[in-house]
C-alpha cells in the first residue's frame, strides 16, 4: 500500500473491490446495477422514545437519529458529522450511550431510547444540566445534547471520575467552542452533586 | 450520511442467518454496525441485503472455559473491558477493548463484527493474535475453527466465506505469573491504531519463561514479532534485554507495512519497536 | 445588585433552551411541503464539462427535479465577492453558484436534484452522468503563480488574483544597515473551521407575493439578504433571511455560497420549500477553509537587540473562486498588523492573492492576524537565538511601551491603547518562567526534551469604522445598530443587527442594559438573527460583536435613560437637571423616597396619560454604532511541552493564556472564549490540517482523518487577564473572541522549536504530527 489515502485506507480498498465504483475518487459514483430489492426494504418498528412509544414503517437503511429527528420530531439530537466521530447524535439506547447515526432504526426496534429531551425530570433539570449552565459547559450548544449524554454514561460508570478520566470519557464527543475545560468542570460538579466524590 | 436501500432480515438463529447470506448475493452480516454502518453511511459499500444477527441470543455473552474462555461474537467491546473473567484470564483482551474507538462505540461494537471486518489498524486482531485465540465460524458446510493468525489474509479481508458467520472467539488464559499489556498509538483524528502493541511475557526465577508479541496497524494482518519473542526468551528482562529485544522487532515485518498521510511505512516501522518496548516493560511489571 | 451586574459572570441565559435540546438550528426546521436538495459535486479538482445527463435520474423515485448550471442561466447571478482591495489589480473572475463548463475545485457544484427525502435526492445522484475533461490542478500557492502552472480562469494570468504591498519606514536601508538578520519560510496550512452543526439553507418563495424567506446558518443574516438580493434579483424588501440557532461559525458562516442561491433558485423554481443540508464530508469540500499561506520572511536587528526592520513575501491561497470577504484577510487584517506588539520601525511587504484548485479560502477564526503573528512571533524566538538571548528578554527589549491614547505603528495603524509588558509580566509570573527554565536545563541532562513557548499578540478587533471600510474596498459598512424597546410592564426588547452563535450576547447585552438603566437581567430579552425583526447590522465576526453591537446597545440604553429622566422630572414636578439616578431609580436630588422606578417610567411612556409637553409616548430608542476606531486586544501565552525524540510525539503539558480584552462584561464567558480560542489555536500545531494530494483530491476528507482537538488532549488551561480600556469606545472594550486561536498556534509553535533545539532542529511545517517531528530530529542528527 503506498502514497496517501483519503479516509484511511478504506475508500482504496472499497474503490479498488466492484461494491461501489467511485466516481473518480470523491463524492457519488453510479451503482452498477439498480436497487432491486423486493422484500423487507420497509420495515415495522416500535421504539420507545423518552417513555413514549413510536411505531410505523421505516426503510431499513433509515438512521436512527433520522428516525429520531425526521420521523418522531425531536431535534434536540444532533448530526455533526457522518463518519461516528462527533457524538452530537448521541443518546441512550437501552440506557448505553450509543451513537445514533451508527445504528438502523430498525435494529433498535423494541428498545427504549432516552434522548436529550427525556433527561430533565419534568421541569428539574437533570443534574448534568445544571453543571453544563452552571459552569459554561457550552458555547453554541450544537455538542451539547451528545456531551450531556456521553457524560451521563461517564458518571454511570465512573461516579467520582478524575478530571484526566473525564477526558479521556469524552474522546467520542467533539466541541469546538468550549476547548472542553468549562464541560469538564461541569462534569466534575454534576459529579459532586449527583452524590460521587 | 444516507446509505442505499437495502433489504433487511433478521434470522433468529444461525443456521436461519446462513441460510439467508447463502442465498442472497452480495448480503453482508450486521452485528453491532460499528464497521458496515460507516461505510454504508458514505455509500462506500451498498450492500443488496442485510443479515441483521444481532439479536441471536446464542452469540452473546462470555463463559469460562477448562483453561480459558469463550467469547460470543455478538459480546460488546464494553462488556469485554468490563468483564471480571476477562480481565483475570486475559487481561490484555480487557485493556485493548477498552481502547477501540470511544464509549459510545465501544457499547454498541461487537468482537465478531470487529474480527470479521478485518481491519489492520483494529486493536483486537493484534491481541487475538497474541492470545493464540481460536475463531468459530459457522457456515453452510457446518462449523470449523480458524487460528486467530489464519483468519485474516490481507486489508479487510479474511477466510470467511459468502455464507459463513464468526460465531465465537476462544482464548487460553495467560500463563500463570506472566504479564500482558495492549499499547496503542492512535490515530488522533480516527482512534485507530497507527501501532498497536500485545504483549505476553512469562516470567519465573526472573526470566522469560514465555512470550507472545503481535504488532498490528503495521502491516496489513497483525505481525508476529518472532524475533522479539526469541530475543526475550530466557533473558533477564532487564532494560538492556527489553530495549534489545524490542529492537529486533524490525526484522519481524513482511514488507507489508501501511502508508497513509499521517505515517508512513518507514515511520510506522521504525517506531514499533518503541511501543513494543514500552508494552514489554508494561507486561514485564506486571508479571508475578 | 443591578449595579454590579456588568462584570459579574452570570450564567448565560441562553443556555437552558440548548441544554434541554429546546433551540432550533435550521436544520431542525420543518416547513409544510418542504422538499429536499442533494448536490452533485465535482470529482475533479480541475476539468472541463463535456456533458451531463440528468434524465436517468429525473426518473427516480421521489425525484421532483433536477438542475444544472445551465438553468440557471439568467435566473441567478454569479456569486459576487463583497472584498474589492483598491491599489492591488483585483481580478474577479465570474463564480456560478452550479458550474457550467469548467470546475475548478473537488466539490465545485455541477447538478442538484430536488426530491421527497433527503434519501432520495442521494440515491437519484448516482444517476446523473457527467463527462469530464481533466486538467491538470495546482495547489501550492506560490508553485500557481510560476510560468507553465494549470491555469484557472483564463483573464487570471498566473492565477494571481491580486498583489497587494504594505510599507512603512525604510525596510531596505534597515536591511542593509543590520547587524543581524534571520529569515524562515512559514507555511501555515489549509485549516477547515468545523463548527459542530453543518451549514444548512432552506429557501422559501412564495411566487404569489415575490416573498423569499430564508433560513440560514449564517453569522450575518443582513449582508445574507443583501447578497441573495444580488444573486436572485429579488429586491431586498422582499427578502427575510433568518439566522435562527446556529452551531458555531468560526467565519466559515460569513460567505454567501453556491448552496444557498441553489435552494433559492429550487424554490423560485418549484414553488415549495427547499432544504438544503450538508454532510459533514460535504462542508470539508466545500465550506470556506482558512490560512493556506506560504510566507517568505526575514528580520533585521541591531547586535544589542532592537528589531529595526520586517520585509515578508506572502503567496495566500484563495482557493478556486474569490469568497465574500477573502481578498481582504491576507492583506487588510494581516499585512497592517506586521507590527504585532512591537515598535517595528521599517516594514515592507507583499502579498500575491492566489487561485489554487482547492476549497475557497476565507475568514477562519483570527482571519488574517494568526498567519501574521505567527510570522512576527517566530521571527522574534529566530532573532533572540541567533543573538544569544532569551526570547523573553528580547520581546522585552522591543516591546511597545505603554500606551493609553493612540500608538502609530509603522503599517499606518493607529493601536488604541496598550500595556503589553504586563500581559508578559503576569503570564510569566503565573507560569514561573525562571523555574521553567531551570527544569528545561535538568532535563536536557537527562536526555529529555522539554520545550518552552511564549508568544505575545495585538490583533485588529472591532471591526471597523465604515470610513476605513470604504477606504479598504470593503462592500459595506462596519457599523452596528440596535433597538431598545421598554413594554408598559417595565420589561425589555433589544433588537439587534448582529447575530451571535455561541458567543453569548443575549446574556452580555441584558447585561449592558441592566447596568445602564438597573433594570434585572431577566427582564431583558434580546432578539437577533431575523432581518424582519432586527435593524440592519454587519454581522458577527472579527470579535466584534460586543465591541461593536454592544456599543449601539449601551447608546441605544442611554438614549432610554435620558429620555427617562425627562419624563420623571416631569413626574416628580422637578427640573431635568435636579434628577438623579440610581439603581434603577430616579429622584430629585435630595429625595430619594420619592423615585420613580424606570418600570414607573416605562408605564408611563407607554400608556401616555401624562406626558411633557412636546414629548413622544413611548419608551424606545434606536442607536447606530460606527465606531471611530479599531479595537486591538492584546496579551502574552505560553506553553510547555516534552517531545519523546523516539517517536516524535509531543505531549502538551501546561497552558498559560494572559489576556487584555479591556473591560469585561462578564469574566465566565470572557473565559469560555479563550478557552476555545486556545484550543482552536493549538489543533494547527499538533494535529490539524488540510492534505490534498498532487491532483486536487481531499485526502482528509472525513472527521477521520482530519484531526480535531479532542478533550483528551489537553492539560487545564490557566486563564488570567488585565484590563486596559479601549479609550474610544462607551465602555471601554475591545472583544475577546479571537485572542486564543492567534495567540496559541505560535505559542506552542515555539514551544515545540524550543524543545527540539537542543536537537539541531531549526523548522517542521505545521501540523506538528509525530512522524514530521521525528523526520526532523532524525535528519538534524544525520546532519542532512
Amino acid at each position: 500500500m503506498e502514497g496517501a489515502l483519503a479516509c484511511r485506507f478504506i475508500v482504496d480498498k472499497i474503490a479498488a473491490s466492484d461494491t461501489l465504483r467511485l466516481n473518480g475518487g470523491a463524492g457519488h459514483g453510479r451503482p452498477d446495477r439498480q436497487f432491486t430489492g423486493r422484500c423487507n426494504v420497509k420495515v415495522p418498528v416500535e421504539i420507545t422514545i423518552n417513555g413514549k412509544s413510536y411505531s410505523g414503517e421505516v426503510e431499513a437503511r433509515q438512521l436512527l437519529v433520522h428516525f429520531i429527528r425526521e420521523e418522531v420530531g425531536l431535534t434536540g439530537t444532533k448530526v455533526g458529522c457522518d463518519t461516528s466521530q462527533c457524538g452530537s447524535c448521541t443518546v441512550k439506547l437501552d440506557g448505553a450511550a450509543t451513537k445514533a447515526c451508527t445504528v438502523l432504526t430498525v435494529q433498535a426496534s423494541g428498545s427504549e431510547v432516552t434522548t436529550i429531551e427525556g433527561l430533565a425530570d419534568g421541569s428539574d433539570l437533570h443534574p448534568l444540566q445544571e453543571a453544563f449552565w452552571n459552569k459554561h459547559g457550552l458555547q453554541c450548544g450544537f455538542c451539547t445534547p451528545g456531551m450531556i449524554i456521553a457524560a451521563d454514561e461517564l458518571l454511570r460508570k465512573n461516579p467520582s471520575p478524575s478530571r484526566s478520566e473525564i477526558r479521556h470519557g469524552l474522546e467520542g464527543n467533539i466541541c469546538r467552542c468550549t476547548g472542553y475545560q468549562n464541560i469538564v468542570l461541569a462534569v466534575e460538579d454534576a459529579a459532586r452533586s449527583m452524590g460521587g466524590a | 450520511m444516507f446509505p442505499a436501500q437495502t433489504e433487511y432480515h433478521r434470522p433468529n438463529s444461525v443456521t436461519e442467518a446462513v441460510d439467508l447470506l447463502a442465498s442472497n448475493e452480495g448480503a453482508k452480516v450486521l452485528a453491532g454496525g460499528h464497521s458496515l454502518i460507516p461505510l454504508m453511511k458514505l455509500r462506500l459499500v451498498a450492500p443488496t441485503v442485510l443479515v441483521d444477527i444481532g439479536r441471536i441470543e446464542a452469540l452473546k455473552g462470555i463463559e469460562a472455559t477448562d483453561g480459558g474462555l469463550s467469547i460470543g461474537a455478538l459480546t460488546t467491546q464494553a462488556t469485554i473491558a468490563a468483564s471480571d473473567l476477562v480481565n483475570e484470564r486475559a487481561p490484555l483482551l480487557a485493556e485493548a477493548a477498552g481502547m477501540v474507538g470511544d464509549p459510545a462505540v465501544r457499547n454498541r461494537g461487537t468482537i465478531g463484527g470487529n474480527i470479521s471486518h478485518s481491519d489492520p489498524a483494529s486493536d483486537l486482531p493484534a491481541v487475538l493474535t497474541a492470545l493464540g485465540a481460536t475463531l468459530k465460524v459457522t457456515g453452510k458446510g457446518g462449523d470449523r475453527s480458524v487460528g486467530a493468525s489464519d483468519f485474516a489474509t490481507g486489508l479487510l479481508e479474511n477466510i470467511l466465506g459468502e455464507d459463513e458467520i464468526l460465531t465465537s472467539v476462544s482464548v487460553s488464559s495467560i500463563p500463570s505469573g506472566a504479564g500482558s499489556a495492549y499499547v496503542k498509538f492512535a490515530h488522533p483524528a480516527s482512534r485507530y491504531a497507527v501501532i498497536g502493541v500485545a504483549a505476553i511475557v512469562g516470567v519465573s526465577d526472573g526470566r522469560c519463561s514465555s512470550a507472545s508479541v503481535v504488532v498490528g496497524g503495521v502491516e496489513t494482518t497483525p505481525t508476529r514479532a518472532s524475533s522479539v519473542e526469541s530475543a526475550l526468551l530466557g533473558s533477564d528482562l532487564s532494560d538492556e534485554a527489553l530495549d534489545k529485544a524490542a529492537a529486533a522487532v524490525a526484522g519481524d515485518f513482511q514488507g507489508d507495512a501501511m502508508s497513509d498521510i499521517f505515517a508512513s511505512a518507514e515511520y510506522r516501522q521504525a517506531v514499533a519497536a518503541v511501543y513494543v518496548r514500552r508494552a514489554l516493560a508494561a507486561a514485564v511489571s506486571r508479571a508475578g | 445588585m443591578t449595579t454590579r451586574i456588568f462584570g459579574s459572570g452570570i450564567r448565560r441565559r441562553e443556555d437552558p433552551r440548548l441544554i434541554t435540546g429546546r433551540a432550533s438550528y435550521t436544520d431542525d426546521i420543518k416547513l409544510p411541503g418542504m422538499v429536499h436538495a442533494a448536490i452533485l459535486r465535482s470529482p475533479y479538482a480541475h476539468a472541463t464539462i463535456t456533458s451531463i445527463d440528468t434524465s436517468e435520474a429525473a426518473g427516480q423515485p421521489g425525484v421532483i427535479a433536477v438542475y444544472t448550471g445551465e438553468d440557471t442561466d439568467g435566473v441567478l447571478n454569479g456569486l459576487p465577492c463583497a472584498w474589492l482591495i483598491p491599489n492591488s489589480d483585483l481580478k474577479t473572475p465570474d463564480h456560478p453558484a452550479i458550474a457550467k463548463d469548467k470546475v475548478r475545485y473537488v466539490g465545485d457544484a455541477v447538478a442538484v436534484v430536488v426530491a421527497e427525502s433527503r434519501y432520495q435526492a442521494e440515491d437519484a445522484l448516482e444517476f446523473i452522468s457527467v463527462e469530464y475533461e481533466p486538467h491538470d490542478a495546482v495547489l501550492n500557492p506560490k508553485e500557481a503563480t510560476q510560468d507553465g502552472a494549470p491555469q484557472l480562469h483564463d483573464d487570471v494570468p498566473n492565477n494571481v488574483a491580486f498583489t497587494w504591498a504594505v510599507a512603512g519606514g525604510d525596510a531596505e536601508a534597515a536591511f542593509a544597515d543590520a547587524d543581524v538578520t534571520v529569515s524562515d519560510t512559514i507555511t501555515l496550512q489549509r485549516l477547515i473551521a468545523n463548527p459542530m452543526e453543518p451549514r444548512s439553507a432552506i429557501a422559501q418563495w412564495v411566487s404569489q407575493t415575490g416573498d423569499l424567506t430564508l433560513w440560514s446558518t449564517s453569522q450575518n443574516p443582513h449582508i445574507a439578504r443583501f447578497l441573495t438580493s444580488v444573486v436572485t434579483g429579488v429586491g431586498e424588501h422582499k427578502i427575510r433571511v433568518i439566522a435562527p440557532e446556529v452551531g458555531g461559525g468560526f467565519g466559515s458562516k460569513i460567505p454567501f455560497y453556491a448552496d444557498e442561491a441553489i435552494a433559492a433558485f429550487c424554490s423560485m423554481q418549484l414553488g415549495v420549500p427547499v432544504k438544503w443540508t450538508e454532510t459533514r464530508s460535504e462542508n470539508y469540500l466545500i465550506t470556506t477553509q482558512g490560512r493556506d499561506h506560504i510566507e517568505e520572511v526575514e528580520m533585521a536587528a541591531t547586535s544589542d537587540g532592537k528589531i529595526t526592520g520586517l520585509r515578508t513575501t506572502v503567496y495566500a491561497g484563495l482557493g478556486a473562486y474569490l469568497s465574500t470577504a477573502s481578498p481582504g484577510v491576507p492583506t487588510i487584517l494581516h499585512g497592517l498588523m506586521y507590527s504585532g506588539s512591537y515598535d517595528i520601525p521599517n516594514i515592507s511587504g507583499t502579498v500575491y492573492g492566489v487561485f489554487n484548485n482547492g476549497t475557497p479560502v476565507d475568514a477562519y477564526r483570527g482571519a488574517g492576524r494568526p498567519e501574521a503573528t505567527m510570522l512576527i512571533e517566530r521571527l522574534v524566538d529566530l532573532m533572540a537565538a541567533k543573538l544569544g538571548m532569551d526570547a523573553v528578554e528580547f520581546r522585552r527589549m522591543n516591546l511597545i511601551p505603554k500606551f493609553e491614547n493612540g500608538h502609530d505603528v509603522a503599517t499606518g495603524l493607529t493601536y488604541d491603547s496598550g500595556d503589553y509588558h504586563a500581559t508578559l509580566d503576569i503570564c510569566l509570573n503565573a507560569a514561573d518562567y525562571s523555574a521553567l527554565r531551570e527544569k528545561q536545563a535538568k532535563l536536557r541532562e537527562q536526555g529529555r526534551y522539554m520545550g518552552i513557548g511564549v508568544s505575545t499578540y495585538v490583533e485588529i478587533c472591532g471591526l471597523g469604522p465604515s470610513q476605513v471600510a470604504g477606504a479598504v474596498g470593503f462592500q459595506g459598512g462596519l457599523w452596528e445598530s440596535a433597538i431598545v424597546r421598554f413594554h408598559p410592564t417595565g420589561k425589555v426588547n433589544v433588537m439587534v443587527g448582529s447575530s451571535p452563535h455561541g458567543q453569548g450576547e443575549e446574556t452580555t447585552f441584558a447585561q449592558i442594559v441592566a447596568h445602564e438603566v438597573g433594570v434585572d437581567v431577566d427582564d431583558v430579552e434580546i432578539i437577533h438573527g431575523d432581518t424582519d425583526l432586527t435593524p440592519m447590522g454587519w454581522g458577527t465576526y472579527g470579535s466584534r460583536t460586543t465591541a461593536v453591537s454592544g456599543a449601539a446597545v449601551t447608546l441605544a440604553t442611554r438614549k432610554i435613560k435620558e429620555k427617562s429622566k425627562a419624563l420623571a422630572a416631569h413626574l416628580l414636578e422637578a427640573a431635568a437637571e435636579d434628577i438623579e439616578y440610581e439603581d434603577g431609580k430616579f429622584f430629585v436630588r435630595g429625595s430619594p423616597d420619592q423615585a420613580k422606578t424606570i418600570q414607573d417610567i416605562a408605564l408611563m411612556a407607554n400608556v401616555a396619560w401624562d406626558m411633557p409637553e412636546g414629548m413622544e409616548p413611548g419608551l424606545e430608542a434606536s442607536a447606530f454604532y460606527d465606531p471611530p476606531n479599531f479595537t486591538y486586544p492584546f496579551g502574552a501565552h505560553l506553553a510547555v511541552v516534552e517531545v519523546d525524540p523516539a517517536t516524535g510525539e509531543i505531549d502538551l503539558q501546561k497552558y498559560y493564556a494572559v489576556d487584555d480584552c479591556g473591560p469585561q462584561i462578564n469574566p465566565m464567558i470572557v473565559e469560555g472564549q479563550v478557552h476555545g480560542g486556545v484550543v482552536q489555536g493549538v489543533g494547527p500545531a499538533l494535529w490539524e490540517g488540510v492534505v490534498y494530494d498532487d491532483d486536487g483530491q481531499l485526502l482528509t476528507g472525513t472527521m477521520l482523518d482530519y484531526a480535531l482537538p479532542r478533550a483528551d488532549g489537553f492539560p487545564d488551561i490557566h486563564v488570567q487577564s488585565n484590563v486596559t480600556p479601549s479609550p474610544h469606545h462607551p465602555l471601554g472594550l475591545k472583544g475577546v473572541g479571537e485572542a486564543g486561536t492567534i495567540a496559541s498556534t505560535p505559542t506552542v509553535y515555539n514551544a515545540v522549536m524550543d524543545a527540539l533545539r537542543p536537537l539541531g532542529v531549526t523548522r517542521i511545517d505545521m501540523p506538528f504530527t509525530p512522524e514530521k517531528v521525528w523526520r526532523a530530529i532524525n535528519s538534524a542528527q544525520n546532519g542532512a
